[in-house]
């Protein structure tokens, strides 16, 4: 594990140029501190997240109880014109497909890695900015202009009505001959800029760890946070292109005449989901490894203690990385495969549950025999631990090909990939955010309103989506606008815990933009002696140019 | 969040005019459907009949009883009381099975899974709270130094390990009975996904199509039309021509789709397989007692996804010889020998019969807006 032997006094120098920055144009729009894109990085992600969060609240309001209630008003607000009840529909599936591919391209991977992994990976091995600064800004503007893109496609025809309704999967023949319009091909597109930004980014990243380490820094003495965005950089370099290729294909199909997909010309529509989920499980794995390593160093810095098994802890991020390759049809368990097929995805897929196993035991076993503080990132971080369980177990269940029949595609599966999600990566974001606000900042957050944030909010989202086991177990199918009676108490139940959630939301903005204004300035270690890692020996925030005479790691 | 409006708004105004020369206008959502149908005709896998929905509306619909009874044939009352095959109000458990396969992975849940997974849970729950109050700084103001204990990390590898062999066993088992092959007896059904209704056939009984739609609510239909009755079945889960089944036969269950992907499921019956364009599924499941078991497509098929249940009606095999014989259908092994074989090509020109089966379905359907 690390341990510091620079000296802060080493970095005085710092007070005169170290701080010249350029003019504001110049600062943000071209910019190539690493610092500087992990903050545009982290007020995207914030963004994209509001407008994620908002569709997602019109979607629980439509299913708070049965019926359609509000699709066709927005339908016609959309249209500019009555609406049919077949385009309130079509609205509907617009919704789900953005709510998912903004949650996941535009709001988590950017600010867990772009945000946080730009931010700190520099920072916590000890080099003055990323490796290809210019790069860097290349992946923040494509995914910025990828985002205008998605929602430009909400304007456009995308079939039955405005925009794409086909899922964030995308599946094939629904998206080729079944979606007709540039609604798909916008959206398409978005994700190609999208995931040439992260090709991008990985490659950075890994350029980064792999060679601008400060002296001394041995790859085994890299903090977990690093090591995390390693692994994920490595996931998102193998398992992109092959998104790519397969939308690229979806594109084929759908303007040039391909049949990569059409049945009926010999293609295959179960070749898509193939590619698609080569790519899709790694990539909940490039949401939740850096997560696993924010949570790592926040659980050891209020532990006052190092990382539990820092090298099980590492190597178990690879190995969740690595088998995470080669269980991808567990998500496609009802397509009809054969059986020899099914045995084996039911059975590599259940060998996950071990390397995520050890993680969560270390995280234990570091708080084991600590000095707990619980300050804000603290207790987002127990949550993280406690939930990413709940979350983690239900995919055991669901990890059963068998016993998947009845539960694939239902509320079940929504629910646990939520648990991982919502209140797995989401709950190690606000950790983060909570842990190195300070450092970026260089105010405080306020502890009342982060704990008060923490409490609202896990009791909005464990009302939120705990229900939705039921719904899954019943039987009701995700994707849906409306649903029979039977289902009404628990979509009650749900609605209500967003608006609680949503509370919780609020209270996070309102301690941030206090905080901004009115905020404690933060000191350079301001979280004590359990923060050992280096950007706790620079001032908060760091000087714009930092450690330009390396810091030696004894 | 009105800034954000305007936002978006402005995005999509920049985008638009690039795109719309594309596109015509709005497409009005019929014209829409159609035209999507004209692209996806080609891929039609499976050959079926003419778009029976289509075909049928040219039959007169006034043929049709508003209850879907066919002569020799009554459809059957749900069971409400103890909602069988269907959803029931604020449950959490899943659906009672009628299946053998389906009482086999129930069991697995909720003998094995779920006490497993409340376990290790509320396991991980209470090593968080001790550590949280034993370890606090007021209890323990100097922490320990301690990062490495081999043993107790080769338990906690070694231990997880042995919990998956033991769930590996029955869960290998369940799948390897679910694939077992249907007998060489079993009645086959055809079954094929549109956009957005189901089509039921049964090669080994004439091969006649069952063309089933959505039930609408009362509301919802014009005066003179077939709506839901609690005969029927629970509002959004109800069908007009429901897929009848003998029960305590193995049943051989193909699925495929003629325009996208759909996936029929069954929860009462832990039956649920997609049906693809090009491909012809198959699976066996022998329903135990007769009953009316509801089920709902679950593959993101297009607008209509959710407005396309599935029924599955499982009668006494000499009921459910009845109501293929209503169908214009025979059992297999009986001479063929009245009249032309029932509904593939053209309704109208079909026996009385069959165009009483095949025409309902055009009246709720998707014309019905
Ligand atoms: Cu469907």
């Amino acid at each position: 594990m690390t341990t510091i032997a620079a000296n802060p006094a080493d970095h005085h120098d710092h007070a005169h140029d170290a701080d010249h920055k350029p003019g504001f144009f110049a600062r943000w729009f071209m910019s190539t501190n690493h610092k500087d894109i992990g903050t545009l990085y982290l007020i995207f992600a914030i963004t994209a997240g509001i407008i994620g969060g908002i569709i997602s609240g019109m979607m629980r309001l439509e299913l708070a109880e049965p019926g359609i209630q509000y699709l066709s008003g927005w339908a016609s607000i959309m249209a500019g014109k009555e609406a049919s009840l077949d385009e309130a529909y079509h609205m509907w599936n617009v919704l789900i497909t953005a709510h998912g591919l903004i949650m996941v391209f535009f709001m988590v991977m950017p600010a867990i890695i772009g945000g946080f992994g730009n931010w700190f990976v520099p920072l916590m091995i000890g080099a003055p900015d990323m490796a290809f600064p210019r790069m860097n800004n290349i992946s923040f503007w494509l995914t910025a202009v990828a985002f205008i893109m998605l929602l430009g496609s909400t304007f456009v025809p995308g079939g039955t009505g405005l925009g794409a309704g086909t899922g964030w999967t995308v599946y094939a023949p629904l998206s080729t001959s079944g979606s007709v319009g540039p609604a798909v091909d916008m959206a398409i597109f978005s994700l190609h800029l999208a995931g040439a930004a992260s090709i991008l980014g990985a490659v950075n990243f890994i350029t980064t760890i792999f060679n601008m380490r400060a002296p001394g820094m041995t790859i085994h003495k890299m903090p977990l946070f690093v090591w995390s965005v390693l692994v994920t950089a490595f996931l998102l370099l193998l398992a992109l292109p092959v998104l790519a290729a397969a939308i690229t294909m979806l594109l084929v199909d759908r303007n040039f005449g391909g049949a990569f997909f059409d049945a009926a010309a010999g293609g295959d529509p179960i070749l898509y989901q193939h590619l698609f989920w080569f790519f899709g499980h790694p990539e909940v794995y490039i949401m939740i490894l850096p997560g696993f390593g924010i949570v790592s160093q926040i659980v050891a810095t209020f532990s006052r203690k190092p990382v539990f098994g820092y090298l099980g802890m590492a190597y178990a991020m690879v190995a969740i990385g690595v088998v995470g390759f080669v269980v991808w049809a567990h998500h496609m368990f009802t397509i009809g495969m054969s059986v020899e097929m099914k045995m084996y995805f039911t059975a590599a897929t259940m060998v996950i549950a071990v390397p995520t196993g050890i993680k969560i035991f270390s995280w234990i076993a570091t708080m084991w025999g600590g000095s707990l503080s619980f300050k804000t990132p603290m207790v987002w971080a127990l949550g993280f631990i406690f939930m990413f369980t709940v979350g983690g177990v239900t995919g055991v269940v669901l990890a059963n090909g068998g016993v998947d029949d009845n539960l694939h595609d239902t509320y079940y599966v929504v629910a646990h990939f939520h648990y991982v999600l919502s209140l797995g990566a989401v709950f190690a974001l606000f950790a983060g955010f909570y842990y190195w606000f300070g450092k970026m900042s260089g105010r405080m957050l306020n502890e009342f309103l982060g704990h008060l944030h923490f409490w609202v909010f896990f009791v909005g989202v464990n009302l939120l989506f705990f229900p939705m086991h039921f719904l899954g177990q019943q039987g009701m199918p995700r994707r849906y606008p409306d649903y029979p009676d039977a289902f009404a108490h628990w979509n009650e139940i749900a609605s209500l815990g967003y608006a609680i959630m949503g509370v919780g939301v609020l209270i996070f903005f309102i301690n941030v933009f206090w905080s901004l204004m009115a905020g404690r300035k933060a000191e350079g270690n301001y979280w004590g002696e359990g923060a050992t890692t280096l950007e706790w020996t620079l001032s908060s925030p760091p000087p714009f140019h930092q450690f330009e005479t390396l810091p030696v790691i004894k | 969040m009105n800034i954000m409006k305007k936002f978006v708004l402005a995005c999509g105004m920049m985008i638009l005019p690039a795109m719309v020369p594309a596109q015509a206008a709005n497409p009005a959502p019929a014209p829409a459907a159609a035209e999507a149908k004209q692209v996806a005709a080609p891929v039609a896998g499976a050959p079926t009949a003419a778009p029976a929905a289509e075909n049928a509306a040219a039959t007169p619909a006034a043929a049709a009883s508003m209850d879907g009874s066919l002569p020799g044939y009554t459809p059957m009352k749900p069971d409400y009381e103890n909602s069988v095959g269907m959803p029931k109000d604020r449950g959490v458990d899943f659906q009672e099975q009628f299946s053998a396969n389906g009482h086999y992975a129930k069991w697995i849940n909720n003998a094995i899974l779920l006490p497993l997974i409340t376990v290790i849970s509320l396991f991980v729950l209470a090593l968080l709270l001790w550590v949280v109050v034993r370890y606090r700084r007021a209890a323990n103001p100097n922490p320990s130094k301690t990062t490495h204990n081999t043993f107790i990390e080769i338990v906690w590898t070694l231990v997880p390990v042995l919990i998956l062999l033991g769930i590996a066993y029955p869960s290998l088992t369940l799948v390897a009975r679910q694939f077992k092959p249907a007998p060489k007896e079993a009645v086959t059904v055809k079954v094929t996904g549109y956009q957005w209704y189901w089509g039921y056939t049964y090669p080994d009984h004439g091969g006649f199509e069952v063309v089933s739609n959505m039930l609408q609510e009362q509301s919802a239909v014009k005066a003179g039309e077939r709506f839901r009755t609690d005969n029927d079945g629970p509002k959004l889960l109800a069908v007009d021509n429901r897929m009848v089944v003998p029960a305590g036969v193995p049943i051989r269950i193909q699925t495929t789709a003629s325009d996208v992907i759909h996936s029929f499921a069954v929860p009462a019956l832990w039956f649920k397989l997609d049906s693809v364009p090009g491909r012809l599924n198959e699976k066996a499941v022998t329903i135990e007692k007769p009953g009316v078991y509801f089920g709902q497509c679950s593959e993101l098929c297009g607008a209509r996804h959710a407005y396309m249940p599935i029924v599955v009606e499982a009668l006494p095999p000499e009921k459910f010889a009845a109501w293929v014989k209503a169908k214009g259908g025979q059992m297999p092994g009986e001479k063929a020998a009245e009249a032309a074989p029932a509904a593939t090509a053209a309704p109208a020109a079909a026996p009385a019969a069959t165009a009483t089966a095949t025409a309902p379905a055009a009246a709720p359907a998707p014309a019905a807006k």
